[in-house]
C-alpha cells in the first residue's frame, strides 16, 4: 500500500478506497456459466438425435433430467448419496486431522522431510484403485474402509499444502514473535497457523474433489452400498442407463458441493489480506 | 535504576555467508561487533548511528536478547539479559504486524502471549491504542492503514507490557519524507508520557540530532564505539531546533566521523553485511 497516503484519506473503520474497474460492457458471470451449460446440453441433445445413439448407450438430456427428479422423488437415489456423503465427511475428518500435524511436521524439520518424504511419495505414486480392494480386505466393506480410502487420497494433497504453507511463514513476523517471547506452541497458534491457512485450504480444495473420486472407487472396490454401488447396479442387474447418468450427475453435483463449502469457508476463515 | 542499560565490553561474530557458488568457506567468522561498551541512563535518548554494515542493528537485537554475544554482557536495571526480555519493548524497521489480524489483536499481541486476562487486555490495548492516536482504527486490518499507522501501532504493540527500555531498529526508513518528521515529533510525544529509555537505530543524521540526548557512533566492521557525541539541545524539541547553530554542530560532529569511517570501510564489508543482514 501507498506508505505517502495521507491518514485522513483512509476511510474510518472501513475498507480502503478502491478504484472501480474499467467498466466495459459484459454480461454477469453467472449468466455467462449458464449460457455454457445451455450450449452443452444442445450439443449433447444434437448428438443423439443425429446420431441415433438408442437411451440405453447415450440417453437424450431430458431423459437424464427426468429420471435424475424422479430419482430422487422416489427415493432411489437418496440412500446411496447419504452413505457416499457419510464416507467422505468421516474419510475427511480422518484425512485431515492426519494431514494438518504432519504437513506441519514436514514444514518445521528437514530431518522429518528427509526422512519421511520417500514412504509419503511412494504412497501417492501407489494408485488408489490398486490399494483400495487391500483396505476392503483389512476394514471390511463398511463405512470405516470407504472413509479409510477418501483419508488417504484426500491425505497427500492436504499435507503438501501444509508443508508449503508453514515454510511461507514470514521469518521476519517469527522474529516479531519472539521478541515478545512466544512460546513454541503459541507461535504454532498464533503465527504459524494463520500464516499457513490459505494454503492449507487451497490444499483442502484439491483434497475434497479427490475425496469424492476415492469414496466412489472405495465403494466400486467393493460395498453394499454408496453411489458406486449405485453406478454398478444401474449398469448391470438394473440396466438403467438413464439411472446411471443421473448417479454420475450426484455425484458431479456432490463434487462442487463440497468444492464450494471450502471456498466459503476460505472466505470465513482466510478473509481479506494483503 | 530500571531503565538504565550497560553494554560491558560486547562481542558478537557470525558465521561468513556461503558466497555465490554457495561454498561456505570452513571456520571463517565475520565480526559484527567488537569490544562495545557504553550506559545508557535512565530517561535517556540515544541513537545509534555508524556505516552500512557496522553491525548497529546487531547490537540492538543482543541488547534485546534476541541474539546471545560471544563476548561481554548486557545489563538492563543492573540484572543481566538472557533471552528475550519482558523489559524491552522492540520496534523493528518494517512493522510487522499480523496481516490477517486487527490494529486491536496486534497491538495486543504480547499481552496474549504473556496471557494476560481479556478484561485486561481490552483496557491496556484501549490506553495504547489513544497513544499512538489509533483509537478509531481498533477493527482495521494493516493494510487498510498508511504506513505511519502501521509503524504506529509497532510502536504501541513494543509498549503494551509497559517495557522499561524501548529499542528502535530504523523505525523511520520505510517512511516517506513527510511521514517521518512527524513521526519524529509523536514518538518524543510517546517517550515524555510514558517512562523509557529509547536506543534507536538511525541513518538519518537530522533525526539523530533531533530525538538523541546522545549520539553514539559506531566504526565499520567490526563495529565499535568511536564517539559518544552529547546532543545538549534542549527539551521539548521542535524539527527547527536540527537548523540552529549548536544543532548544525553537532551534525557536523556527526558528518566527520561517519566520512573517518567510511575511509576505510571497503566495498566488500558492505556487499557482505547486505546479505547478513537482508533477512532482518
Amino acid at each position: 500500500m501507498n506508505t505517502a497516503m495521507d491518514e485522513r484519506e483512509v476511510a474510518v473503520g472501513g475498507v480502503a478506497p478502491r478504484r472501480p474497474l474499467p467498466s466495459r460492457r459484459r454480461l454477469p458471470g453467472w449468466l455467462l456459466a449458464l449460457g455454457g451449460v445451455a450450449v452443452l446440453l444442445v450439443a449433447w441433445k444434437v448428438l443423439v438425435v443425429v446420431a441415433g445413439y438408442p437411451t440405453f448407450v447415450l440417453p437424450a438430456p431430458e431423459v437424464v433430467a427426468a429420471r435424475f427428479v424422479r430419482a430422487w422423488a422416489d427415493g432411489t437415489i437418496e440412500p446411496y448419496a447419504a452413505a457416499t456423503i457419510e464416507e467422505i465427511a468421516v474419510g475427511l475428518v480422518i484425512g485431515v486431522g492426519a494431514a494438518l500435524p504432519l504437513g506441519a511436521l514436514l514444514g518445521r524439520s528437514r530431518l522429518a522431510e528427509q526422512v519421511l518424504a520417500p514412504y509419503f511419495v511412494a504412497a501417492q505414486a501407489t494408485p488408489i484403485l490398486a490399494v483400495a480392494p487391500l483396505i476392503a480386505l483389512w476394514f471390511g466393506t463398511g463405512l470405516l474402509s470407504m472413509a479409510a480410502i477418501c483419508a488417504v487420497v484426500l491425505f497427500f494433497p492436504v499435507t503438501v499444502a501444509t508443508m508449503i504453507g508453514v515454510r511461507s511463514v514470514d521469518p521476519r513476523l517469527v522474529e516479531m514473535a519472539a521478541v515478545f517471547r512466544a512460546t513454541p506452541r503459541q507461535r504454532l497458534l498464533w503465527v504459524d497457523v494463520p500464516a499457513a491457512l490459505p494454503a492449507i485450504m487451497g490444499g483442502l480444495r484439491v483434497g475434497v474433489t479427490l475425496a469424492v473420486v476415492g469414496a466412489i472407487v472405495g465403494e466400486w472396490a467393493g460395498a453394499n452400498t454408496g453411489l458406486g454401488v449405485l453406478i454398478n447396479l444401474a449398469r448391470g442387474s438394473l440396466f438403467d442407463t438413464p439411472l446411471l447418468f443421473a448417479t454420475l450427475l450426484t455425484i458431479a453435483l456432490l463434487g462442487i458441493g463440497l468444492y464450494l463449502l471450502v471456498v466459503l469457508a476460505e472466505r470465513r476463515l482466510v478473509g481479506t489480506r494483503t | 535504576m530500571s531503565g538504565s542499560i550497560r553494554v560491558a565490553r560486547l562481542g558478537k561474530r557470525f558465521r561468513a555467508p556461503a558466497d555465490s557458488t554457495g561454498a561456505v568457506t570452513a571456520g571463517t567468522t565475520l565480526r559484527a561487533l567488537d569490544d562495545v561498551t557504553f550506559e545508557v541512563g535512565a530517561r535517556e535518548v540515544v541513537a545509534v548511528v555508524g556505516p552500512n554494515g557496522c553491525g548497529k542493528s546487531t547490537l540492538l537485537r543482543l541488547i534485546a536478547g534476541l541474539l546471545t554475544p560471544d563476548e561481554g554482557t548486557v545489563d538492563l536495571g543492573g540484572r543481566p539479559v538472557t533471552g528475550p526480555d519482558p523489559r524491552v519493548g522492540f520496534v523493528f524497521q518494517e512493522p510487522r504486524l499480523l496481516p490477517w489480524a486487527s490494529i486491536r489483536d496486534n497491538v495486543g499481541f504480547p499481552l496474549r502471549l504473556a496471557d494476560r486476562p481479556e478484561v485486561e487486555r481490552q483496557a491496556r490495548v484501549a490506553q495504547l491504542l489513544a497513544l499512538v492516536d489509533l483509537s478509531g482504527f481498533a477493527n482495521a486490518r494493516p493494510h487498510q492503514l498508511s504506513g505511519g499507522m502501521r509503524q504506529r501501532a509497532a510502536i504501541a504493540r513494543a509498549l503494551a507490557l509497559e517495557p522499561s527500555v524501548l529499542l528502535l531498529d530504523e523505525p523511520f526508513s520505510s517512511l516517506d519524507a513527510l511521514t517521518r518528521e512527524r513521526f519524529g515529533l509523536e514518538l518524543l510525544g510517546i517517550w515524555e508520557r510514558t517512562a523509557t529509555t529509547i536506543v534507536l537505530v538511525t541513518h538519518s543524521i537530522p533525526e539523530a540530532v533531533f530525538l538523541a540526548d546522545r549520539v553514539l557512533m559506531l566504526s565499520p566492521r567490526p563495529g565499535h564505539v568511536v564517539a559518544d557525541i552529547p546532543v545538549g539541545l534542549p527539551r521539548p524539541r521542535a524539527p527547527e531546533q536540527v537548523d540552529t547553530p549548536a544543532g548544525n554542530a553537532v551534525a557536523l560532529q556527526i558528518r566527520h566521523w561517519l566520512a573517518d569511517g567510511a575511509e576505510t570501510s571497503a566495498a566488500v564489508h558492505l556487499e557482505a553485511e547486505r546479505r547478513e543482514h537482508s533477512d532482518g
